[in-house]
């Protein structure tokens, strides 16, 4: 079963969920909950990545990750300006006498390659970013990945965290999404069972909390929805809730003691050690859906 | 000589676009006869590397110079591979305007490095 965190609006307390969530499973590892032992959690926020601060992992491998980008053998090449038709991302220019490239803009899609008459492009790795996997407190096995600063694009750093740091059979994935909607977002959440939504129950929640749920039913998944700071602001989160069918499946209260303990780089379950039930029933929400929407 | 305005209208007399990736319009004027011809950016809406886009229109039309409000970084790399000298229109109230202050050397032109900064999407 694989669980994405997500949220719309940043700083609503995803990684506080999904930690929390985390230290959850493992704890009932072997249960129904959790079959095979602690969870993955993987921490797909790779602009900045922070999961790693609450559950401290040891880190066991530390590689690179990259993008394919084109590199032109001027000798062969006549400029006739097909790569650059075909490139979507005006990664590549005719510029003068000959063809620019700017590996900045390159998604990586490999059809300048394709398209190249006299055959003379050839793809080099551009390194965009580090991933890094270990294992944090109770057994949970732990990745994620850090985009090198000035680089835009987080989507292939996050498709090869994905790809790169698997789970072992039956075993839970906690996937914990960037912020926002837009493509980091959806490459994080996209193949997931079920997309836990993290709001509060504020103006800006609500916005971003419609957008989320537009990428949620876009892709197909089943929802429901975490209200942290509760007490503060008006009910128009839960009311959307409602009108939406999405269950509120825990609310966590605006207290100065949750937030100053989240300050020092505690988990939520650590500090708080009475939520643990209810973390277990948020799991076990979540398992329903899932096996219902089966 | 051969000089590309980005404009706000597909007009000579148009006031100069600020912007040149994204510039509404050029106008190509050939400065021995003042004949001119405006053309629609074909970078306007790109989702990015608009910039870009809008240096290799200016190549292919084959203007020695180029007149903007201002120039993007990747613009600028790919303008100085293109050899096209890039002036920005400062004060000049029109693209024809923008011309003749060009031609009594009275615009900035940008030298060797960029601003620095970039935005680009995903």
């Amino acid at each position: 079963m694989r669980i994405a965190v997500a949220s719309g609006k940043g700083g609503t307390g995803k990684t506080t969920v999904a930690t929390s969530l985390a230290l959850c499973l493992a704890a009932n590892g072997g249960s129904a909950l959790s079959p095979a032992g602690p969870p993955l959690l993987l921490d797909c926020d790779v602009e900045a990545p922070n999961a790693h601060l609450f559950l401290r992992p040891s880190w066991e491998a530390v590689w690179p990750v990259g993008i394919p980008v084109p590199q032109i053998d001027p000798a062969g090449c006549t400029a006739c300006g097909r790569c650059a038709e075909v490139c979507a991302f005006n990664a590549l220019a005719i510029l003068g006498s000959g063809v620019q490239v700017f590996p900045e803009l390159c998604h990586g899609c490999g059809s300048c390659t394709l398209a190249c008459p006299e055959g003379v492009i050839t793809e080099v790795v551009r390194p965009i970013g580090v991933l890094r996997r270990g294992t944090a407190q109770q057994g949970i096995d732990f990745g994620h990945g850090e985009l090198s600063i000035g680089e835009p694009m987080a989507v292939p750093v996050i498709r090869e965290l994905k790809r790169q740091v698997n789970a072992r059979p039956g075993q839970v994935v906690i996937l914990d999404a960037p912020p926002g909607t837009s493509c980091p977002v959806v490459e994080a959440v996209r193949g997931s069972d079920f997309l836990l939504l993290v709001t509060e129950p504020t103006p800006f929640g609500l916005h971003d909390l419609r957008l989320a749920v537009e990428v949620g039913h876009a892709l197909g998944l089943p929802m429901g929805a975490v209200i942290n700071r509760d007490g503060i602001g008006d009910d128009s989160v839960t009311r959307f809730c409602e009108n939406k069918g999405i269950p509120v499946l825990m609310r966590i209260p605006f207290e100065r003691a949750i937030a100053r303990d989240s300050a020092l780089g505690r988990t939520l379950l650590e500090t708080h050690p009475e939520y643990a039930p209810r973390f277990r029933e948020l799991a076990g929400d979540i398992l329903r859906q899932v096996e219902g929407a089966r | 000589m051969r000089i590309m305005i980005t404009t706000t209208k597909p007009e000579f007399d148009s006031p100069v676009d600020p912007n040149f990736g994204r510039g509404a319009y050029f106008v190509v004027v050939e400065t021995n006869s003042m004949e001119w011809q405006a053309y629609p950016n074909p970078a306007v809406g790109a989702p990015g590397g608009a910039g870009i886009q809008a240096a290799q229109f200016v190549s292919e039309h084959k203007a020695e110079r180029v007149i903007s409000g201002d120039f993007g970084p990747k613009a600028h790399q790919a303008l100085m591979a293109a050899g096209v000298g890039m002036y920005l229109a400062g004060a000049s109230a029109s693209a024809r305007q923008a011309v003749a202050h060009l031609e009594a050397g009275e615009l900035e032109r940008l030298g060797g490095s960029p601003r620095q900064g970039s935005k680009s999407g995903n």
